[in-house]
């Protein structure tokens, strides 16, 4: 187990470094010059040295490399160019938006997701089954973008059960869940209808397993063997991909925080990359990629811990 | 060999989103560019069969214009994907457990570890917003995908009693995966192809959402939805149509997709959808 964990983490650590460096090399080389891309073509030569040398261009490629990954490792990611505060304050206020509503989705999602599969799977080519995976297909085929407008339309504009856009800040927290509830809803229903056609599948494998039937020629019930025994084995693959839906709600809710003018970290984004505010982008994706490298590198652990076969798997 | 409904209903949806893109070659009812401002927001009726946008612009055109524009850009990001990720695949599994094959892995990780979307924003922050960009932008995250399927896929195959005669007979292990790898692994490709398209689809229509697609006056269902958002309580027509269009499409592919799957491999089906 150590062995593994070692591995695992030595692994961690290379993808990061290699993450960092495309960041840095795409955002550093292929604008040409970066203090030009971020003041536009009609700059005075003064305000581009200025700015030359706030962003530490007069020091050499590596070093500046060198001196961003140090400045993360103690927190420190820079100034933003456009906000004039410092970047780690901007995405941690940012975050306090994001994370909320990323698990307030993936909280419905797994709600949804988790009966609807078991039942589809426990009525296997039943009509409940016929009727959830029909609607899966749709709400897999549903861009949540639109989702979201619609439901803009029905609650917030025809009913006024919610507000349609904005957030007002954590001092009063049940306007703050309320805002973020339609969102939620919107980012949830596509990814509970992946998760639980991921259920449906996983349980009916592990349904035809051989521990299952014996269960069965014990005595339990289908009932009894599909909550005692095939359920938590099916769950593996299911955690698999609530890791990877978790890291993609939290990058993926772009377009929903611009429906609803949330102010998270995917907006940060998008305004810091039409201001062509390059330390906030490179920062900003950053943090992104290193969620989900982590997320990954977590469920791996988790699962080694659990199941003893998935160590001798190390990378 | 029974043929599953949803496999019907899959491939009609597409084959008319098909038919809309190549009708608007030709043909449309009205022209998508042209403004009449003092006919706007006319709801769907005889002579405009969805109705008006704020411009005036006839939506059932547009719809078939879109549908254009859709196909353009998911066709060349998914063959993006498939000529640059079907040959590192074919190669890294042609080479299992060497250098290459482990370079490739790590390469695909760390492409999936990236956020698409902001990426894709990046793209078009950088070389503008356009088609074009988008169609990189949508590419470069097919590329993995591909790969990854293909090693999976031909990686099996390399044990098998054909490939082993295939060595025998001298044959290099590029002509092996050319010859003899790539067409068994095809229906597989077929596959996946079908549904990344309909997730490029997807991913289109959010680009063009948030303005980063296609530029006007060119239409598109993304940018459709996005103007239609401020006028959605005025006149949901404009909103709900270029919606419904983009779900049926993304629907078919995804169905026919799956259907085709089973189709090939009947061990696979399990029952409805």
């Amino acid at each position: 187990m150590t062995r593994f964990l070692l591995c695992r983490t030595i692994s961690l650590l290379a993808s990061l470094l290699v993450a960092s460096l495309v960041i840095f090399l795409v955002l550093e080389v292929l604008p040409g010059d970066p203090a030009r891309f971020m003041l536009g073509l009609n700059t005075s030569p003064e305000a581009l040295a200025a700015l030359r040398e706030q962003l530490g261009l007069t020091a050499p490629l590596p070093a500046r490399y060198l001196g961003w990954l140090a400045g993360m490792a103690v927190g420190d990611f820079g100034i933003s160019y456009t906000y004039r505060v410092p970047v780690a304050d901007l995405i941690v206020e940012r975050l306090w938006v994001s994370l909320p509503l990323a698990l307030y989705a993936l909280t419905l999602s797994t709600l949804i997701a988790i009966p609807v599969g078991v039942l589809a799977a426990a009525n296997r080519n039943g009509l409940i089954d016929f009727s959830a995976m029909g609607l899966t297909q749709i709400g897999i085929a549903l861009p949540n973008f639109w989702f979201a407008m619609l439901l803009v339309l029905a609650f917030a504009v025809n009913l006024r059960w919610f507000s349609s856009g904005g957030f007002p800040g954590w001092q009063d927290p049940g306007a703050a869940v309320r805002a973020l509830t339609l969102p939620a809803i919107a980012l949830a229903l596509p990814q509970a209808s992946i998760l639980a056609r991921v259920m449906r599948s996983s349980l009916i494998d592990t349904l035809d397993e051989d521990y299952v039937r014996t269960a069965r020629a014990k005595g339990l019930t289908r009932g009894q063997a599909l909550w005692r025994h095939a359920l938590r084995n099916a769950l593996i693959p299911v955690v698999t991909i609530m890791g990877l839906q978790f890291s993609f709600l939290l990058a993926g809710a772009i377009i929903i925080e611009n429906v609803f003018y949330l102010p998270g970290l995917g907006r940060l984004a998008f305004q810091a990359i039409s201001a062509r505010d390059l330390i906030v982008v490179r920062s900003v994706v950053m943090i992104l990629v290193f969620a989900v490298i982590t997320i990954t590198f977590l469920v791996d652990i988790a699962y080694a811990l659990i199941d003893p076969r998935l160590r001798r798997r190390a990378p | 060999m029974r043929v599953a409904p949803s496999l019907i209903i899959g491939a009609v949806l597409s084959l008319a989103f098909v038919v809309m893109a190549l009708v608007s070659l030709v043909w449309t009812p009205f022209d998508v560019t042209a403004l009449a401002v003092g006919n706007r927001l006319v709801p769907p009726g005889d002579a405009h069969w969805l109705g008006t946008d704020h411009f005036g612009r006839d939506i059932f055109s547009m719809i078939l214009v879109g549908a254009r524009t859709s196909i353009a850009v998911a066709l060349v990001a998914v063959g993006v994907g498939m000529v640059i990720g079907v040959p590192l695949g074919l190669t890294a599994a042609s080479r299992a457990g060497s250098w290459f094959d482990d370079l490739i892995m790590r390469g695909n990780d760390l492409v999936f570890a990236f956020p698409a979307l902001i990426i894709a924003i990046l793209i078009t922050a950088i070389f503008g917003p356009g088609a074009i960009n988008a169609i990189i932008a949508i590419g470069i995250f097919n590329i993995p995908v591909f790969a990854r399927l293909t090693r999976g896929a031909a990686l099996s195959l390399w044990t098998r009693d054909f490939i082993l005669a295939a060595r025998l007979a001298g044959k290099g292990r590029a002509r092996i995966s050319l010859e003899h790898i790539l067409p068994n692994v095809s229906n597989t490709l077929l596959v996946q192809a079908t549904i990344q398209f309909s997730l490029a689809i997807l991913a289109e229509a959010g680009l063009a959402y948030v303005g980063l697609g296609a530029q006007p006056p060119v239409p598109s269902w993304g940018r459709m939805l996005a103007e239609a958002q401020t006028m959605i309580a005025l006149a949901p027509h404009v909103a709900l149509v270029p919606g419904l269009a983009i779900v049926s499409t993304v629907l078919g592919l995804n169905l026919f997709g799956d259907g085709l799957r089973d189709l090939f491999d009947p061990r696979l089906q399990r029952g409805p959808a």
